[in-house]
C-alpha cells in the first residue's frame, strides 16, 4: 500500500513540477483559472482512460474505445440534426446505450468464444469506425445543424467549471466507488491479478470481463456525445488514435498491462500528466507535432518503470495458469514468474 | 500442428488444461483436406471466380498486376510478423517504422543521397527501430503490446517532427524501379520480392532449427528454456527481422508512391496482423504456416481489388478486413465446440 501510494504521490509530484518548470517559461500557465482550462480539456481522456482502466484491469484490453466514440457521437449528432425535438436527455442515454451495446459485443466475444481481447477489439476498432463511415455517408455534421442545446450544455459553468468537467468528476468518483466498493469492481481486480484464483474463489472471470467491456463501451458511448458537442462537429475520423491515449495513460498511472493492479487516482494523474504536456507545448512554443513522440516515449519509461515495480512484486503463491498457457500479453510475466 | 488457428491453449480457468491426444490421427489426404490453408485456398478460388463473374475488368493480366501491390508490401512484413507471432509476441510498431524509414529515405534524397543510398538508409532504419523494440522486448523483459504502442506513436511522432504537414518529394529516377519496376512481362519487382521472401521464409520457419525453436517457444517458453533454447535471443533476432521487413517495404512502398508523408501506411499494423492471423497462425502463439499467410496475403489482396472495382470506397472496405479477422477466429472455436458437443 506504501508502494502504491509513492507512485501516485511521485506522479502528482511530477505533474506539479512540470507545471511550474511550464509556468517559468509561460507566465499564468499554472493559474488556477488555466488549470481549470487543462482539466476540462482533458475531461473526455480522463473518462475514457477510466474506461481503458476497468478493461486492462481484468487482464484485457479495449482498442475499439475511439472508434465507439466516434460512432456513438456519430449517431446522436445525426439525430439531434434530424430531430431538433428530442430531449437531451434521451440522446445522452441513446449515447451511452450505443455504447454499452458496441462493448457488449467485444465482452461477448471476449466471454464466449474465449477470443484474445486484443484481436476482438482491433477488428471491432476499423469495423466501427466503419460503421460510422457507412452511417454518415462521409457527411459531417456541423454546428449549425445541431440544437444549442445539445451544443451548449457541456460548457454551461456550474460552480465554476464548465457542466463537462463536472462530468469527469462525477465518471471518477463513480469508477472509484465501483472499483472500490462493489462485489464488479472487486472481481475485476482478482480476475485479472490472477484468473485462476479467481475461479477458485467464485469469480466467474469470463462475465467480469464482458461486464468490463460493457461499461468500458457505455464510458466510449458518453465520450461520444461529449466529443462532439464539445468541439461542435461530427465526422468519421474524429478521435482518431485516441485508443492509444487511453493507454498510455493508464500505463502512466501506473496500471499494470498484465492486470490486477492499478488505481483510479493513477489514471486520472496518468491523463492530467498527458493534458498538461498537450496544453502546454504550443505555449511554450513547441511545435504540437512532437506530442506523438512525447507520448510515445513517456510510454516507453512507464512500462519500463511499472516492469521493475512488478518485479518487487514478490512471488505468486497459486501459480497463473492462463500465463503458463501463454497468450501474448501474459508471456512475458510468465518469464519474469 | 498448422491445422485450426488460435484455438489450442485456453483452457476453462476451473480445470487442469485438457490436451486431447488422438489415439491415431487421420490419413494424411484427409489431414491435408481438413488443413486450415486447403480452406483459405478453396475461399480464394472462390473469390477470384467471385470478382470475375461481378467485373468484366477483373481477368485482365495487367490489372491483376496491379492488384499485387494492394498485399505485396503488407506481406513482406507479414512474413516477419507471422514468426513473431508464433513465438508469442506481437509489433504493433511496423506501419510507424515504414513511416520513420520513409521520412528518413526522403531526408536523404532531398540531400542527394542516390537510389542505393536510399535503399541503405531505409533498410538501416528499418532494422535500428526492430533493435529498438528487440532490447525493449527482450533485452528488458517487458510485454511487446505495450512496448510497440509506445513505439509505434515514438517512430511516427518522430516522423511527424522531421515532416510536420509537409511531404517530401523528389526521389532520384532510379529509385523508382523499386516500386513500380517490371521484372518480366506482368511481374512487378515488388512481386517477385515478395516471392522470392515468401520462399525464405518458408525454410526459415519449416526446415531450420531456428524455425522449430521460434514454434516451441511459443507452445512452451518454459519448456524452451529448459532444453536450452536461448529463448531471448530468439526474440531479439525476430523483432530485428520484422524491424528489416518494416524497412524493406518503406523501400518499396515509397518508391511506388514516389512521395513521404508523416501519415504514409496508417493503420497498416492492423492490416498485417489480420493477414497473419486469417492465415492461420495461432494469434497465441506456437503454430502457424508461411504458406498459410501467403495464401492470406492473396484473399486480402482479391477482395479489396474485387470492392475496389465495384467501387467500394476502403473505409468499407475496412469492415470486411476486421470482419474477416473476428470471424476467421470465432469460426474454428465455434466449429470445435459443436463437435465437442456431438
Amino acid at each position: 500500500m506504501t508502494l502504491l501510494k509513492k507512485r501516485e504521490t511521485l506522479l502528482f509530484l511530477i505533474i506539479a513540477l512540470m507545471v511550474i518548470a511550464f509556468s517559468t517559461r509561460a507566465p499564468g500557465f499554472g493559474n488556477p483559472r488555466n488549470l481549470a482550462v487543462i482539466f476540462n480539456d482533458t475531461a473526455i481522456l480522463i473518462i475514457l482512460a477510466l474506461a481503458q482502466m476497468t478493461v486492462v484491469l481484468t487482464k484485457s484490453i479495449d482498442l475499439s474505445v475511439a472508434a465507439n466514440l466516434a460512432f456513438s457521437g456519430m449517431a446522436v449528432a445525426m439525430l439531434n440534426a434530424a430531430v431538433p425535438g428530442l430531449p437531451l436527455v434521451l440522446l445522452i442515454l441513446l449515447a451511452i446505450g450505443i455504447g454499452a451495446a458496441l462493448g457488449a459485443i467485444n465482452g461477448f466475444l471476449v466471454w464466449r468464444l474465449e477470443m484474445p481481447p486484443i484481436v476482438v477489439t482491433l477488428g471491432t476498432l476499423t469495423i466501427y469506425r466503419g460503421m460510422a463511415f457507412v452511417l454518415s455517408g462521409g457527411a459531417w455534421v456541423n454546428a449549425h445543424q445541431m440544437t444549442p442545446e445539445f451544443l451548449n450544455v457541456p460548457r454551461l459553468a456550474v460552480a465554476g467549471l464548465p457542466v463537462l468537467s463536472w462530468v469527469a468528476v462525477l465518471v471518477v468518483v463513480l469508477v472509484y466507488l465501483m472499483a472500490r466498493y462493489t462485489p464488479f469492481g472487486r472481481s475485476a481486480y482478482a480476475a485479472g491479478g490472477n484468473p485462476v484464483a479467481a475461479v477458485y474463489a467464485g469469480i466467474d472471470v469470463g462475465y467480469t470481463r464482458f461486464l468490463a467491456f460493457t461499461l468500458s463501451g457505455a464510458l466510449a458511448g458518453l465520450s461520444g456525445y461529449l466529443w462532439v458537442s464539445r468541439y461542435a462537429v461530427a465526422y468519421v475520423d474524429i478521435a482518431i488514435g485516441f485508443e492509444l491515449d487511453s493507454v498510455a495513460a493508464c500505463v502512466i498511472g501506473g496500471i499494470s498491462i498484465a492486470g490486477g493492479v492499478g488505481s483510479v487516482i493513477g489514471t486520472v494523474l496518468g491523463a492530467l500528466f498527458l493534458g498538461v504536456i498537450k496544453n502546454a507545448l504550443p505555449v511554450i512554443g513547441i511545435s504540437p507535432f512532437t506530442q506523438m513522440a512525447i507520448s510515445g516515449s513517456v510510454i516507453i519509461l512507464a512500462v519500463v518503470f511499472n516492469a521493475r515495480r512488478e518485479r518487487n512484486r514478490g512471488r505468486i503463491i497459486l501459480r497463473n495458469r492462463a500465463a503458463e498457457d501463454g497468450g501474448p500479453d501474459t508471456i512475458n510475466k510468465a518469464a519474469l514468474a | 500442428m498448422s491445422a485450426i488457428p488460435s484455438t489450442s491453449p485456453q483452457p476453462e480457468p476451473s480445470q487442469p488444461a485438457r490436451r486431447a491426444i488422438p489415439d491415431r490421427l487421420g490419413t494424411p489426404l484427409r489431414r491435408l483436406l481438413a488443413s486450415w490453408e486447403v480452406l483459405l485456398l478453396g475461399v480464394a478460388v472462390a473469390i477470384f471466380v467471385f470478382n470475375s463473374l461481378a467485373s468484366p475488368y477483373f481477368l485482365d493480366a495487367w490489372n491483376l498486376s496491379d492488384a499485387t501491390f494492394n498485399f505485396t508490401e503488407k506481406a513482406m512484413i507479414a512474413f516477419a510478423m507471422a514468426l513473431l507471432v508464433i513465438a508469442g509476441e506481437i509489433d504493433l510498431s511496423v506501419a510507424a517504422i515504414i513511416a520513420l524509414a520513409s521520412t528518413a529515405m526522403g531526408a536523404a534524397a532531398q540531400a542527394g543521397v542516390g537510389a542505393a543510398g536510399l535503399v541503405a538508409i531505409g533498410v538501416c532504419v528499418g532494422l535500428a527501430c526492430g533493435t529498438v523494440n528487440g532490447v525493449l522486448v527482450s533485452g528488458m523483459k517487458l510485454p511487446s503490446i505495450v512496448v510497440t504502442i509506445g513505439t509505434m506513436s515514438l517512430f511516427r511522432g518522430l516522423s511527424y517532427i522531421v515532416l510536420g504537414d509537409k511531404a517530401y518529394g523528389g526521389y532520384p529516377a532510379d529509385f523508382a524501379f523499386f516500386g513500380q519496376g517490371y521484372v518480366v512481362w506482368v511481374f512487378s519487382f515488388e512481386f517477385v520480392l515478395f516471392l522470392v521472401l515468401a520462399g525464405l521464409f518458408a525454410v526459415l520457419l519449416h526446415a531450420t532449427n531456428f524455425g522449430r525453436q521460434v514454434k516451441v517457444i511459443g507452445n512452451n517458453e518454459f519448456a524452451a528454456r529448459f532444453s536450452g533454447i536461448p529463448v531471448e535471443r530468439i526474440k531479439f533476432i525476430l523483432f530485428l527481422l520484422t524491424g528489416l521487413m518494416s524497412g524493406i517495404a518503406a523501400v518499396c512502398l515509397t518508391s511506388r508512391l514516389g512521395s513521404t508523408r508523416p501519415s504514409i501506411a496508417q493503420g497498416w499494423e492492423l492490416e498485417v496482423v489480420t493477414m497473419v492471423v486469417l492465415g492461420g497462425v495461432s494469434i497465441l502463439g506456437g503454430s502457424g504456416t508461411i504458406g498459410g499467410v501467403v495464401i492470406a496475403a492473396f484473399v486480402m489482396g482479391l477482395v479489396t481489388f474485387g470492392l475496389g472495382l465495384l467501387n467500394v470506397p476502403g473505409i468499407v472496405m475496412s469492415i470486411f478486413i476486421g470482419l474477416l479477422l473476428i470471424i476467421t477466429i470465432a469460426l474454428p472455436i465455434l466449429a470445435r465446440r459443436i463437435k465437442a458437443r456431438s
